[in-house]
């Protein structure tokens, strides 16, 4: 059988270094506004908040609570074949912030909404990292 | 007695539908077009606007004008709020004959994703589309593709919050085929059961196949002008009465909800006042389904029940064929045909004209018109009548 195609690897952008910079040091890096104090995610140039240019860089809890999930069956790109099914979830931050991305670490079938979670991170490939979340411990 | 008419639909052109391959969206935009405009009694000459719905395969531009050979137009633009456009071109559409801007405004969706060689999932989402720069690469690496798994988490969260379940959805998917049966124009006319629902394979859990719409090749074109000029028309007018936007924006924040509270709340209480009607008033509906749930959170937001119990609202089967608030009477997106929101508006013309045939609702003073676009980021709404008070 011929090697398996692997999942997608993020290329990290200008505005994006710091985000995979940080998790490549096991931190979840999000950006803050020093105007309002307001975190935002996805990235951008500018607070969505206030509107001012006043984003900086700064270390999330990591921690943060399930909003809601999905057990997707497709699989869209061959590396996801032989990972289907897998869950894709809404992780509503601590900060303020609602990012998507991948529960690890516990079966699908226990995933509930409300359980907490923390950050935890893992490479795809190629030196590039990625925060996904696992449940909280204690 | 409803409001005075803002515009006037006379035209209804819709083509073939689904797996048509080998043809540009264009060459349908042209075919729909030119069935609007011999569905109207016009000639070609008297359109002097065209509003063009930028569609998904991102292949419809303001040259199409020239493509489909329109000459002195007063009226031309490329519209995108994603699945909501229509309600938008519709407002624009009334606006600009009321304003004395045009006269026989042309709305056209076309698009041609499907292939011969390709599933419908991977039109819209396969590997094609998978950058990997920055934040879009970070999606693909969680294995986020499409609109699929956004709809299913919105999903999730209403049941977790109201406890709807895979059934309410059902009935949905369930009361639509049955629709479907009695449209010629749908591309999915077998009927389904409950169990079939229950028993079609998960795409996005707790979406199921049967929850999600088609995707189709093809073009839905709708010719608007003024109430006076419609009189004189071959085709019963019908009166667009109220229209309204809502972009609720993202859902990014922890304290924004839009997945379970959409912009139909909002654009639905404007286009109601301006209407003169209330949602007591509606015969018939025609919402957007790009998934069965977006059906269901559409009619809370409504307020057709409270929010939360558009499960319950829906298990009766009311939406379907005999039932008392008879819904995407052409099957809609999930069995009929996936034109965005040309969809429910060229069923809404259908209905409000009395042209349904074995389909058509027994009453039909009101009918209400529903778009969604992005992941329940933009809605619209349109409220048509074959009434309107003449001051
Ligand atoms: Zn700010």
């Amino acid at each position: 059988m011929s090697e398996a195609v692997s999942k997608p690897v993020p290329i990290p952008d200008a505005l994006s270094e710091p985000f995979f910079a940080g998790a490549r040091d096991r931190r979840l890096m999000l950006q803050h506004c020093t105007s309002c104090g307001t975190w935002s995610f996805p990235l951008r140039e500018r607070c969505p908040t206030c509107m001012k240019p006043t984003l900086e860089w700064r270390a999330a809890s990591g921690r943060g609570t399930l909003y809601t999930f999905t057990i997707f069956h497709q699989a869209m790109h061959p590396g996801f074949a032989a990972h289907v099914p897998y869950n894709v979830a809404q992780i509503d931050l601590d900060e303020g912030v609602r990012m998507t991305a991948n529960v690890a670490g516990v079966d699908n079938a226990d995933l509930r909404i409300g359980m907490r979670l923390e950050a935890v991170f893992e490479s795809p490939g190629d030196g590039v990292f990625i925060p996904k979340f696992q449940p909280a411990a204690g | 007695m409803p409001n005075r008419s803002k515009g006037a639909i006379v035209g209804l052109g819709v083509t073939p539908m689904g797996k048509i391959y080998g043809r540009r969206s264009v060459d349908f935009a042209a075919e729909a077009i030119a069935l609007a405009l011999d569905d109207a009694g016009l000639e070609k000459r008297d359109l002097d606007g065209l509003l063009i719905n930028a569609n998904i395969s991102g292949d419809m531009d303001p040259r199409s004008q020239m493509i489909l050979g329109f000459e002195n137009l007063t009226l031309i633009n490329v519209m995108s709020a994603y699945g909501s456009t229509a309600g938008s071109m519709m407002q624009y559409a009334c606006m600009a004959i009321e304003q004395g801007l045009a006269n026989v405004v042309a709305l056209v969706y076309a698009d041609a994703p499907l292939t011969a060689n390709r599933s419908a999932g991977q039109s819209y989402a396969g590997p094609h589309r998978f950058p990997l720069g920055g934040m879009v690469g970070l999606r693909a690496a969680y294995g986020n593709f499409g609109a699929n798994p956004e709809y299913a988490m919105a999903a999730r969260r209403h049941m977790h919050l109201y406890g709807t379940t895979s059934e309410h959805f059902g009935t949905i998917a369930v009361g639509q085929r049955a629709w479907a049966g009695m449209s010629p124009w749908a591309q999915m006319r077998s009927p389904i059961t409950l169990e079939d629902h229950h028993n079609s394979r998960f795409i996005a859990d707790p979406l199921r196949l049967l929850d999600c719409c088609l995707v189709s090749n093809g073009a839905v074109c709708v010719i608007v002008t003024s109430a006076a000029k419609a009189r004189d028309l071959k085709q019963p007018p019908v009166h667009v009465l109220g229209y309204a936007q809502c972009a609720p924006g993202d859902n990014l924040r922890t304290d924004r909800h839009p997945a379970v509270e959409t912009g139909a709340k909002r654009s639905g209480e404007i286009a109601f006042r301006m209407a003169g009607v209330t949602v007591k008033d509606v015969d018939t509906c025609q919402l957007y389904d790009c998934y069965t749930y977006t059906v269901l959170v559409t009619l809370e937001d409504y307020g057709f029940c409270k929010k939360g119990e558009g499960g319950p609202f829906v298990a009766d089967g009311k939406l379907g064929p005999g039932g008392s608030l008879p819904t995407n009477t052409g099957g809609g997106q999930l069995s009929g045909y996936y034109m965005w929101a040309f969809t429910p508006l060229s069923e809404a013309v259908v209905q409000a004209r009395g042209q349904g045939g074995e389909r058509q609702v027994p009453k039909n003073d009101v009918v209400l018109v529903s778009a969604n676009g992005g992941i329940l980021n933009f809605h619209s709404t349109i409220i048509l009548s074959k009434h309107a008070s003449s001051s």
